[in-house]
């Protein structure tokens, strides 16, 4: 029996990071919750030791429940009829099994229900469950929701729903349309309020809704009438045990199949404000999204290490010209990248969700009191790493998914082209990662303004600054030289002052952002622990110089002008 | 109506998950080397107890386990499922007790629990393998008892609807209150452990394992007191020593042999660690053995 979150020695490392003794501190706020609640922590040793506890559940489950139920969820998939749906039988169980663990709610307050963890430890769930299963991911991620509602619903709002979540209820994010995919201002379905009935009417299409028949949605609707962009739009809460809302269809998917994706037709749905009008988009959806963007990277990081352990068990076992496959250098090198991105992409993971718990549970804090001068510099400093981390960590591990996935397959050669491996699921399931919650030319459109504004340099110098062992001096040495073709092709980019020259380029400056700062991590990391992490620090850093001199090179040796020939004419 | 249960439940060596330690070289199991385990047949005894607990509300479920100071993660396994409290019969006394000691020992303290309706227990225990202990409490405490149980259909007006699991079929049965009843590993699977439960009862301890905490949870035990978990002497549950243990067990173990499989197909290793390891796990993947 294994239990993935014994079994993969990133999860403690991330776990016990110095910065975690703060975040629990905000989490916890003196531990006050002690005399209230009989599950909750006496100091932070028992916290954290309690974070471990819950973490060896989920992972359990993951091992004993959710993958091996997976192969039959991919191949059974959910069904609608008569406007409702009904998941796979392995999915049910996979719900009824995370609902008895007590594995919902898991970041709210515990005066609702919830556990009141960080969002680090909630994270690591969501890594494991989409290493079991990346579809169940969805349906189970959707607690997220939760956190917007208990953002910006009002306390009779909290009260009345986040109890059900944190009892099991799931819940849905309706946010596309046919017409509104990437481009949510064009968001056209129309609520209308009723002096009569003092509520809210929703009228309209929905689609591409993950999980569409939920129990509680969260919906942007279009509420200023005569608008056309994203000021007219708020967001509303549709509970299911009003009616109104039906499923017409469902898609059929490439992957991800256990998880309904539903197309919505409301009817004249009752639903209630959620927050202030005119705020759905801007303010709302975005926070919504931010979070959901974590739970994405959650996702892919998890697919990460799935499609490693199945591509490395093959090359093993799979004997050619009388040894195992893993003994020639073309598979081998694929199979220690594989390693390296499933590493670098979990070291960004867990270092974007520390940002965001910090500025999350001072941001809660600041609901109670007014905080200090230093708490509000605290909050303000790493909001913004959040918000510079969240798009290119999302953008480079999705990536770095479907790259492993693609290797898994090559590894199993025309073994992995058959339905008979996991690797052909992984890489159907891999693919939706870098498109849906913004594709990676989206997350990029968000991180590059933290490449022009310096808020990535900024922190490579802080990483650069910190102190390594000195047998790791060569590997800072890289980072450095890296570090310097960065900021020189940046600069570069930038001089002529062009904005589409600028957002030509964009990829491969946060690209090569990326590589400098997941290089930093994973020397963090082999500082930290040599044994687990120095492997793929040493080829994460090797393979990340290479593909920022490949961006430099394209870069310094690119002439404006040539734009011209990529242009569609 | 509530209901008043108490699970039999039996901390086992995985002899499910065996390395090349599992045998010492006189035969006997390595007890040190095999992880401790809670016996999976209890598992489904105690899931069906907590889904009585769940109809009835009010009920409450009582771990009774028999074993060593560290057998108190037992009772902890179980309240991390919804159970309510535990008790562990400890004492070198109770050391080397076959079934029928055993099963005294367990029906004095049932004895001195006194007020139950019902009694569940795993049909039998991985280690053993002998079924026995179930019924013979049954048999020491005068109550009937139902055998082989796959599902508790339902219990109303004093009564007890089980169907049972037999070799050919299914059997449905009823039964009267207080009554003793085994569980068969068809049954519906343990629930898993909870996460609210884990964090309020990961501290529950046992006087003995309190002394040897490095971590001073004083307070904890005062402000709290279902952390404190009872731990019962042969004395506390007024039982004669005499029948305890190894001095109240008639089962002599003679001889013990290795029994050697008829194979149809063989294969050929070179003796190395490795290789041994190699088969075992090739064997426990393909269910031969585990």
């Amino acid at each position: 029996m294994a239990n993935y979150f014994l079994d993969t020695p990133g999860f403690k490392h991330h776990l016990h990071h110095p910065l975690m003794k703060r975040i629990v501190e905000l989490k916890e706020r003196n531990y006050a919750d002690k005399d209230e609640f009989d599950y909750a922590p006496y100091d932070f040793e028992d916290a954290m030791d309690s974070y471990e506890k819950v973490l060896e559940i989920v992972g359990e489950i993951c091992d004993e429940i959710i993958a091996p139920n997976a192969e039959g969820v991919d191949q059974e998939g959910p069904k609608v009829k008569d406007g409702r749906v009904s998941y796979a039988s392995g999915t049910q169980q996979n719900l009824d099994t995370v609902r008895k663990a007590g594995l919902m709610g898991i970041s709210m307050p515990r005066r609702y229900g919830g556990l009141n963890f960080p969002i680090t430890p909630y994270i690591m769930a969501a890594d494991m469950v989409s290493r079991a299963d990346a579809g169940f991911e969805n349906l189970w991620g959707l607690q997220d929701c939760a956190e917007t509602l208990y953002e910006f619903g009002n306390e009779d709002q909290r009260k009345r729903y986040i109890p059900r979540v944190c009892g099991g209820e799931t819940m849905s994010m309706d946010l596309t349309e046919p017409d509104a995919g990437s481009d949510l201002q064009s968001v056209m379905l129309k609520a209308t309020y009723s002096e009569k009935d003092d509520c809210w009417y929703l009228n309209g299409v929905k689609r591409f809704i993950t999980n569409g028949d939920s129990d509680i949605h969260l919906v942007l609707a279009r509420s200023e009438e005569g608008t056309r962009d994203g000021r007219g739009l708020s967001m509303f809460i549709y509970d299911k045990r009003n009616g109104g809302v039906n499923v017409r269809r469902i898609e059929n998917k490439m992957g991800i199949k256990g998880s309904p994706t539903c197309e919505l037709v409301y009817k004249n749905a009752k639903a209630e404000l959620c927050g202030e009008r005119k705020l759905g988009l801007i303010k709302y959806v975005m926070a919504l999204m931010n979070g959901a963007r974590l739970g994405i990277m959650a996702q892919a990081v998890g697919l990460c290490e799935a499609a490693y352990r199945e591509g490395y068990a093959y090359a093993l076992e799979r004997k050619q010209f009388g040894k195992a496959i893993i003994e020639f250098p073309a598979v081998y090198e694929m199979v220690a990248l594989m390693r390296a991105k499933t590493d670098a992409s979990r070291t960004m993971l867990y270092e974007t969700s520390r940002f965001v718990d910090v500025y999350k549970a001072l941001e809660d804090i600041s609901r109670d009191r007014k905080l200090e001068p230093e708490e509000r510099q605290e909050m303000k400093k790493y909001s913004k790493l959040a918000d510079a981390f969240t798009p290119l960590g999302k953008g480079m591990t999705t990536e770095y998914a479907n790259q492993n996935a693609y290797d898994a397959i090559q590894i199993h050669g025309g073994s992995g082209f058959m339905k008979d491996y996991a690797c052909e699921r992984l890489y159907r399931d891999a693919r939706i990662t870098n498109i849906y919650e913004g594709t990676t030319q989206l997350q990029v459109v968000a991180a590059i303004r933290h490449v022009t504004t310096g808020t990535y340099l900024t922190q490579i110098r802080e990483y650069e600054a910190l102190d390594y062992k000195p047998e790791l001096e060569p590997l800072r040495q890289k980072l450095i030289e890296m570090t310097s073709r960065y900021d020189e092709i940046v600069g570069l980019v930038m001089d002529p002052k062009d904005s589409e020259y600028l957002d030509f380029h964009a990829r491969r400056l946060v690209e090569t952002a990326g590589h400098c700062i997941m290089g930093y991590l994973l020397l963090q990391d082999a500082n930290k622990d040599e044994v687990n992490f120095r492997r793929s620090a040493e080829v994460y850093i090797t393979y990340g110089q290479a593909e920022v001199n490949k961006h430099y090179s394209y870069i310094t040796t690119f002439d404006p002008k040539d734009i011209g020939y990529f242009k569609h004419s | 109506m509530s209901l008043k249960i108490i699970v039999l439940a039996k901390q086992v060596p995985d002899t499910r998950n065996v390395g090349k330690d599992a045998m010492k070289a006189d035969g006997t199991v390595n007890r040190a080397a095999l992880p401790a385990i809670f016996n999976p047949e209890d598992l489904n005894a105690l899931e069906q107890a907590l889904q009585l607990k769940d109809e009835h509300p009010g009920s409450t479920v009582t771990l009774l386990t028999m074993g060593p100071a560290r057998a108190a993660e037992i009772i902890r396994e179980g309240l991390y499922r919804g159970a309510d409290g535990g008790y562990l019969l400890t004492d070198r006394a109770f050391a080397g007790a076959d079934t029928l000691a055993t099963s005294y020992a367990i029906s004095m303290a049932i004895r001195k629990i006194k007020d139950y309706d019902l009694i569940i227990c795993g049909r039998q225990a991985i280690d053993g393998d002998t079924a026995q202990v179930g019924p013979q409490v049954a048999e020491k405490l005068g109550l009937s008892q139902i055998t082989y149980a796959e599902n508790i259909l339902q219990v109303k007006d004093g009564k007890i609807t089980v169907k049972r699991r037999l070799e050919r079929g299914v059997e449905t049965v009823e039964g009267k209150l207080p009554i003793v009843i085994t569980v068969n590993g068809s049954a519906a699977d343990c629930r898993p452990r909870n996460a609210k439960y884990i964090q309020q009862y990961k501290h529950a301890k046992t006087v003995t394992e309190k002394q040897e905490a490095t971590v001073d949870y004083t307070e904890l035990f005062s402000n709290r007191p279902y952390l404190n978990l009872t731990e019962w002497s042969v004395a506390d549950v007024q039982a004669d020593v005499e029948q305890c243990g190894l001095s109240g067990s008639p089962t002599k173990v003679k001889k013990i042999e290795n029994v050697i499989f008829q194979a149809k197909e063989s294969k050929t290793f070179e003796p190395t660690d490795h290789n041994i390891d190699e088969l075992m796990k090739e064997l426990i993947l393909n269910h031969t053995i585990g």
